[in-house]
């Protein structure tokens, strides 16, 4: 692990520690939950897309499985709360395995609209099958393990932040690991690595049910946490709203991934006090951000930081 | 058993005509740009919500509402053009296609804020008798849909074959350096290729909402039909997105009446990732055309 990395997790985990002893409101922390699901699910997307060039508008799709398949199993099957969520990864990753095989030999707009495909008959499945039909279905347990329940938003906010560090740390260590230099060597050029003898599909299959798995969680997390689900919050919204993450964060970095989920999870919060013009400035600061911080808001602070320490060497 | 059929059958081709026009809109800007408008949908949502305002609102008569509405949409395309899409030359694709989805975000609040959350309707083009064929029942704004429809691809399909700008839209499409290399102006082309591509939206919006009405968020579903409908023919390929687009909304019209309604989206969806996994390049594009395209 880099320097920079090792420095930035601690930051990451200090921020945790200190927050709800700063801010304790319930509404704080809960805007600070939600942050951190959608990290979990940009996290993912930001290896498949930033690192491994492969874009993907399914992966509410995954976040839906995992969240009705753990609940489910939870609540009807008596299942502990952890082994349905591993149930939920599982079940994720088999269903990426199945899209991706055909997938991943299609490009760019084709691949897109494959994985939307994908995710909008997920969606639609839940709507149609799935149990309460477009009304959802409510008494999902909480998270439990070993007889310990969590149920304080406090206990949550630590939970899924605590799991974001550790997803993130085994993350950091994958793209750093001769997998992830693969995986950029196929974002620059997929006939280059074939001739040397890499095995690009299998690579592509792995992180797309990396990046399924950890969607998954983060949707089972959402279940046990809201313990209310209904097929609206799995919708192609949701897949584009986390395509909005790791663009606007920077999708070339990975702690990209968690400055864009939180951004894009709170402006929305702070934007209520415009009431109905708040789509219109959701919508304008997007169309902004995008015109004016190309490369994301990450990659931008660190080429800033750069040129500050350049200065600094120069007056030496 | 053929009444119901056929009804169905018309029905879907309503629909399908619509789809139509917003798979050959996905068609003008790729062919020019590469980059898939994703604000197609709201093209077609302004069509109908400004021809209401126009005609209902202003109490217009009817061709100068179509003029004033399709001259609206038109600067909305050339605002989007200018404000968004050309600033951004050269960039990443996906980022380009993010900016699209950011402009149809904020489409849609300028159309909340003007005209609320409600449906809008107005008068079918022409007042008179459904049409019987067989025992279904066709209306005749239906018949209006698709007639237009089939009169846009004809008089399209004479632009890019017979007029000289067209031409220059299509040589931007082949070889952009090579476009500018004989003196078109290729970002003039670009810029007009969204004004046409809103344009046409903004005519299926405009036929279809005495039918099925029109609110402000009827875009992002719009948006995915018409994108199937064109990756269904081959991106890039009117003929293709015309008929991927009937075939979508016969497909869909089909299974919710003889299966089950709440499919009728999932039975078009699984045909076409079908379609990409078998025939990726589309239904009406070659192999070798796809591997000449960027994306």
């Amino acid at each position: 692990m880099k320097k920079e990395d090792f420095l930035s997790l601690l930051v990451l985990i200090f921020l945790v520690v200190l927050l709800p002893a700063i801010s304790g409101n319930t509404y704080t922390l809960t805007v600070g939950i939600f942050s951190g699901i959608n990290a979990l699910v940009a996290i993912g997307l930001c290896i498949l897309m930033g690192y491994a060039g492969q874009v993907s508008l399914g992966q509410a799709g995954f976040y839906g499985i995992g969240a009705y398949i753990s609940s489910v199993l939870s609540l009807h099957a008596g299942f502990p709360v952890v082994i349905s969520i591993i149930c939920g990864m599982i079940v994720a990753a088999f269903a990426a395995v199945i899209l991706a095989v055909p997938a991943l030999r299609l490009k760019g707009h084709y691949l897109a609209v494959a994985t939307l495909g994908f995710g909008e008959i997920i969606y639609i499945i839940l709507n149609e099958w799935g149990p309460g039909g477009p009304s959802g279905f409510g008494d999902i347990p909480h998270f439990g393990f070993l007889g310990y329940a969590i149920d304080s938003t406090k206990g949550y906010f630590y939970l899924i932040w605590g799991i974001v560090a550790i997803v993130m740390f085994f993350s950091i260590n994958l793209i750093q690991s001769r997998t992830g230099r693969a995986l950029r060597a196929i974002h620059d050029s997929e006939l280059a690595c074939n001739a040397m003898g890499l095995n690009v599909a299998g690579i592509k299959i792995k992180v797309f049910i990396l990046s399924a798995v950890y969607a998954s969680l983060a949707g089972s997390l959402y279940a046990h946490y809201v313990t209310f689900i209904s097929p609206s919050s799995f919708s192609l919204f949701y897949s584009i709203l986390v395509l909005m993450m790791v663009i606007v964060g920077g999708m070339t970095n990975l702690w990209g991934a968690i400055v864009g989920a939180v951004v894009i999870t709170v402006l929305p919060e702070l934007l209520r006090k415009f009431e109905e013009l708040d789509v219109l400035v959701y919508g304008l600061i997007l169309t902004l951000s995008l015109l004016f911080f190309r490369k994301g808001l990450v990659p931008i602070l660190i080429d800033r930081i750069k040129k500050l320490r350049g200065f600094a060497v120069a007056k030496h | 058993m053929l009444t119901v059929f056929l009804q169905f059958l018309f029905s879907g081709l309503t629909v399908g005509a619509v789809y139509a026009l917003v798979a050959i809109g996905f068609n003008i800007t790729y062919n020019a740009t590469s980059i898939i408008n994703l604000a197609q949908g709201e093209f077609v949502v302004i069509g109908g919500l400004m021809m209401w305002f126009f005609s209902e609102s202003l109490k217009l008569p009817f061709f100068v509402s179509v003029a004033l509405t399709i001259i609206t949409a038109g600067i909305v395309g050339l605002l989007m053009e200018r404000l968004t899409i050309k600033p951004l030359k050269n960039a990443d694709l996906l980022l380009m296609i993010m900016i699209t989805i950011a402009v149809s975000i904020v489409l849609r609040g300028i159309l909340m804020l003007s005209f609320g959350k409600e449906p809008y309707v107005y008068p079918a083009f022409t007042e008179g008798e459904p049409v019987n064929v067989y025992g279904a029942i066709i209306q005749q704004q239906a018949l209006w849909v698709i007639g237009i429809t089939g009169f846009c691809i004809v008089v399209l399909f004479l632009f890019f074959k017979k007029t000289m700008m067209g031409k220059a839209m299509l040589a931007c499409a082949v070889n952009p350096t090579a476009a500018k290399l004989v003196g078109i102006n290729v970002s003039q082309m670009v810029m007009f290729s969204f004004v046409l591509s809103a344009i046409v939206g903004a005519i299926g919006g405009m036929a279809i909402t005495p039918i099925s009405l029109m609110e402000y968020d009827k875009g992002p579903m719009l948006a995915v039909k018409g994108f199937c409908a064109a990756i269904m023919g081959g991106l890039g390929s009117n003929r293709g997105a015309v008929l991927g687009g009937f075939l979508i909304g016969v497909l869909e019209s089909m299974t919710a009446g003889y299966i089950h309604s709440g499919s009728k989206d999932a039975v078009a969806l699984v045909i076409l990732l079908l379609i990409l996994f078998l025939k990726p390049s589309g239904l009406f594009v070659s192999k070798t055309m796809l591997q000449l395209r960027k994306f």
